[in-house]
């Protein structure tokens, strides 16, 4: 047993987190500026911060991720880092020449209480950033939020720094990525070119995080919104934010800015949230849904209604983060299976009420968000009544193993198995995708352990 | 053909080159970072400095090198972070270091992170309170041995006492060792802090807390600074168990707290991994009179050094001729694995750059597959580990230094017991044998080899762009930039998940995986075949 330590045995725990269903601020912040292009991301702290955010994306995405930091010492600790700030900006600008530096703070620089607009603005003063260079900058201190929070802080700077309004108003529509991978932006991007809608969307971290092997390592992909668009946001005619924890800020930054009234949706994952993107996009960006992404809708369906025998009824387990909860477990239900547990370490009222609205039918699910609402939590669930599929990040293999579950890998991160990166789980296609994922791990299940005489060629 | 174009290659413009993009400050500060080495005249380098702010350095922090690897191994002990989350979350499992249970009642806390995840208001009214809440929720969830906390950045800050803390809740939990490290990510200029406080935090907490001399052999020896990354020290468990050798303690790999506390039981420690581990041997030594040697079980031919000075240490006859024995044994198939991948390797180079020794161990290994290390350097190595420990009365003790608790030891009132008189050590080292020494990583690599400190991203994108090896080793986060470059990455980290590397059954594993890289055609794919020139050249002729 590999977490032989857990038992059905819940006591009321407040201060011990076991297992967090979340990590910290500026890992979201990092992951999120990552998506303009041509930005270095730079971590305000001690110097384990950023490689442990690196490593962490690295080995998620298996792909280069970029960083630098402020490398505090304990005198910067005590005396404050404006200068060591001013020097890495200094030393960026020189030796990795990026367009945009986009700082992000740690729980160690907000502790001793760094003060980034007024050092920002003194190194612009005193000509530390080169002439059309920029550097934009937030604040995640990690004892607030979770990763989750430090993506929106991200996103919301995005539009503070460069969104801007002129009186020449474009038909266009911003869509604003919550976290999801770039192949799932990638997907989002294909169903609004499909419908022949303009869209920026932002941060866009296709072509960044899922570059090709050619033999030429770019520091700044092709990938990435640009300055120009980012600046052009201001100018569209609507926001749709997908995904309410990661985008809800920046939508209403942009609409109080720019006065573009916003809309903020799930991700589309599953059919029904895909179906409320299509249209709301359609309605907002003056075009119509087109015949074929009707029939990739037709296909999903009749998917489903193939392999209903092996969903109807099954019991889930799931943690992550809430804006990709919310919409997988309104798939799961949709497809008849009954999610049972979910965690999310992300607080906020939202996650309740959805799952509430979503899970009105199921009255056994239990559902929790926030502060010791972790992994350690979801198996003594486990412990107490089993389910027959989990879903979630990597740290889930542990329970499925001892629990012998069979387990679909969704979120973030996800260090041991290949292709999240590649095979989106958005729109239509990918909700097959996930439907496909989950069918197989049950039947290869199903195979491995029912009796001999009940193995069957046909399935 | 190839071999001898690689044996020319002349590094010494390397160092101007890469200069010459810094701003003035930076480069003449990282100048003293590069050298060129000559064994014979070895150079001075400069080494665990600050990494000047803005370089993207391989580095990371002091709670990583304490909590992350050298406490992170031992499986009995409820290790509780103090901080917000990211830093428990972070070093969850992300090291490789295996652990095996003996029986599934004992206890394994491997699996599990555990967090106070510090909140806005812990940061504002102070986190003790929260600390001793969630130790007493540990205690009652899981009743373990013992109980860590780890100081994250803010903790210092605020003024935590996770000192008083511990101390007031080993009153409290009467029979559970509970104790504290200042490790707060800040501290130091790398891991290599972090690797400091927790070496004298396993000191004053853990060994010699209990004395029962227990185990199969009489001849026993600790080993030190092993962290049982992808099974290295369960190959070399089962190495000394044919050879008969009592392994008294690893540290920490594959550990538990009942071997901190008997390790100075042993009459012999060998020390692997220098800077993670060097004050804790000193410490046995001064404290209890168990003298260490330098050891490296990476590498076939560097493991059989290794276990014969063990045989020479004993001086026990019946201990060698076993020990030879099990080389011979175990030499047959290296020896197979070896002539078979040979003629892929042969040749070819290699550039390493990670940690504090492995940049240096690993050597032995290319060596045995005929490459050449060409260049190479440690993440957070000290000058001792470059230059070896000779320098150390010169090393200048700067603030950061100054940082680390310096613990005195004094020899124990009642179990100071040299395990060699004066004379049988001089006896010893007359017959080839070091105490208490390690020459460091530039007397073994070859005049006219760069030696890197604390490679900055830059610089490794240099050193690829102008020298282009067959290998680069680093870790996760260079693997993926280098390898877009069209240069297969080894990670000396987490072996890119394969391994054990060590002992004769490592070095054969290694052996494979670097002819799986030698081997590998996938790089040969990068260009589709209409990008050749050939093709948008070729023409039809119609007529």
């Amino acid at each position: 047993m590999l977490l032989r330590h857990t038992t059905a045995l819940e006591i009321d725990r407040k201060a011990l987190t076991i297992n967090p269903a979340k990590t910290c601020q500026p890992i979201g912040a990092m992951y999120a500026a990552l998506g303009i292009h041509g930005c270095l991301p730079h971590s305000h702290g001690s110097q384990g911060c950023c490689a442990y955010h690196r490593s962490a994306l690295s080995r998620h995405f298996r792909e280069p991720v970029m960083a630098a930091t402020s490398s505090f010492s304990e005198g910067s600790s005590v005396f404050g880092g404006s200068a060591n700030l001013v020097a890495a900006l200094e030393t960026i600008f020189t030796v990795y020449k990026p367009e945009v530096v986009a700082v992000h703070t740690t729980c160690l620089s907000e502790t001793i209480g760094d003060d980034l607009t007024q050092i920002i603005s003194k190194a612009v003063d005193d000509g530390v950033v080169p002439e059309g260079k920029q550097v934009i900058y937030c604040n995640t201190p990690s004892y607030v939020g979770t990763h989750v929070t430090g993506y929106s802080n991200q996103v919301a700077a995005m539009v503070k720094s460069f969104s801007t309004t002129t009186p020449k108003k474009r038909n266009v529509v911003n869509l604003v990525a919550g976290w999801m991978e770039p192949s799932d932006m990638r997907e989002i991007k294909r169903l609004a070119s499909v419908m022949e809608a303009r869209t920026i969307m932002f941060p866009d971290m296709t072509d960044v995080l899922d570059t090709p092997l050619n033999g030429q390592y770019n520091m700044y992909p092709d990938g990435g919104t640009t300055i120009s668009d980012l600046i052009a946001t201001g100018d569209s005619k609507f926001t749709l934010g997908l995904g309410q924890y990661c985008t809800e800020d920046a939508c209403i930054k942009l609409e109080n800015k720019c006065r573009v009234k916003f809309e903020t949706l799930d991700i589309p994952i599953g059919f029904k949230a895909t179906d409320r993107f299509l249209m709301s996009l359609s309605r907002h960006a003056n075009v119509p849904i087109p015949d074929s992404l009707s029939d990739e809708r037709g296909r999903l369906i009749d998917l489903i209604a193939d392999s209903s025998k092996y969903l109807y009824g099954k019991r889930v387990a799931l943690w992550g983060d809430p804006d990709t909860l919310i919409p997988l477990t309104e798939f799961l239900v949709s497809m008849d299976m009954r999610p049972v547990y979910i965690v999310t370490g992300t607080p906020g009222k939202l996650f309740t009420e959805r799952m509430q609205e979503i899970l009105n039918n199921i009255p056994e699910a239990k559902y929790m968000c926030g502060d010791t609402a972790d992994m350690f939590r979801m198996h003594q669930w486990i412990k107490q009544e089993g389910v027959d599929l989990l879903i979630g990040n990597t740290y889930g293999k542990y329970i499925a193993r001892d629990e012998n579950i069979p387990f679909v890998r969704f979120g973030f991160p996800i260090a041991d198995r290949y292709g999240h990166n590649y095979f989106p789980k958005t729109g239509y296609n990918g909700a097959a995708n996930i439907l496909i994922q989950l069918l197989n791990a049950f039947l290869d299940h199903k195979d491995r352990t029912c009796p001999e005489e009940k193995v069957e060629w046909q399935m | 053909m190839e071999k001898k174009l690689k044996d020319e290659i002349d590094l010494s413009a390397y160092k101007d080159e890469v200069l010459a993009a810094y701003p003035k400050k930076v480069a003449k500060k990282r100048s003293k970072s590069i050298v060129l080495n000559d064994p014979d005249a070895i150079p001075q380098i400069q080494a665990n400095v600050r990494t000047i702010p803005g370089i993207i350095t391989q580095r990371g922090c002091t709670y990583a090198g304490c909590k992350g690897v050298v406490l992170g191994p031992t499986r009995d002990i409820v290790n509780i972070t103090h901080g917000p989350i990211g830093c428990g979350f972070y070093s969850w499992l992300t090291r490789r270091n295996q652990t095996r249970p003996d029986s599934l009642e004992e206890e394994n806390f491997i699996p599990y992170a555990f967090s106070t995840d510090m909140q806005d208001s812990n940061i504002v009214f102070g986190g003790e309170e929260k600390l001793k809440q969630a130790i007493r929720e540990a205690y009652e969830l899981f009743h373990p041995k013992g109980i860590a906390i780890f100081s994250t950045c803010p903790v210092g800050l605020i003024g935590d006492d996770v000192h008083r803390v511990a101390r007031q809740m080993k009153e409290e939990l009467p029979g559970v060792n509970i104790f504290g490290f200042s490790c707060e990510g800040y501290r130091g200029v790398s891991q290599s802090a972090g690797h400091h406080i927790a070496n004298n935090g396993l000191f004053k907490n853990l060994i010699g807390r209990n004395d029962k001399v227990e185990g199969n052999y009489k001849f026993r020896v600790n080993v030190l600074g092993e962290y049982n990354i992808g099974g290295d020290a369960f190959v070399i468990e089962e190495l000394f168990d044919k050879c008969g050798i009592e392994l008294v303690s690893t540290m920490s790999g594959n550990s538990t707290l009942k071997q901190f506390e008997n390790a100075h039981t042993a009459d012999f420690s060998l020390v692997m991994c220098h800077r993670s581990i060097n004050y804790v041997a000193e410490m046995l030594e001064k404290s209890f009179g168990i003298p260490w040697s330098k050891a490296n079980f990476i590498g076939a031919d560097a493991t059989a050094k290794s276990l014969r000075k063990v045989g020479q240490y004993f001086g026990d006859q019946e201990l060698i001729d076993r020990i030879e024995k099990v080389i011979t044994e175990e030499m047959v198939a290296v020896k197979v694995a070896r002539d078979r991948v040979l003629p892929k390797t042969q040749g070819k180079t290699a550039m390493l750059f990670v940690g504090g020794s492995r940049a240096h161990h690993y050597q032995e290994l290319f060596d045995e597959l005929g490459m050449k290390s060409l260049s190479a350097g440690y993440e957070f190595g000290h000058r001792d580990d470059y230059e070896g420990r000779r320098v150390i009365p010169t090393i200048q003790i700067d603030a950061d230094s100054r940082n680390i608790e310096e613990i005195t030891v004094t020899q124990d009132a009642t179990r100071y017991a040299p395990r060699k008189t004066e004379e049988e050590l001089h006896k010893l080292e007359a017959d080839g044998m070091q105490f208490n020494g390690y020459d460091g990583l530039m007397k073994d690599m070859k005049a006219g080899t760069l030696v890197i400190d604390d490679l900055s991203h830059y610089e490794m994108e240099k050193l690829i762009a102008l020298y282009n090896p067959d290998v680069f080793c680093a870790g996760i986060k260079e693997k993926y930039v280098v390898q877009k470059m069209g240069i297969p990455l080894k990670q000396l980290h987490n072996y890119d998940s394969g391994g054990p590397y060590a002992g004769f059954e490592g070095a054969i594993n290694f052996y494979k995986d670097i002819e799986m890289i030698a081997c590998s055609t996938i790089f040969k794919q990068m260009k589709a075949p209409w990008e050749s020139e050939d093709f948008v050249e070729a023409e039809y002729v119609f007529n």
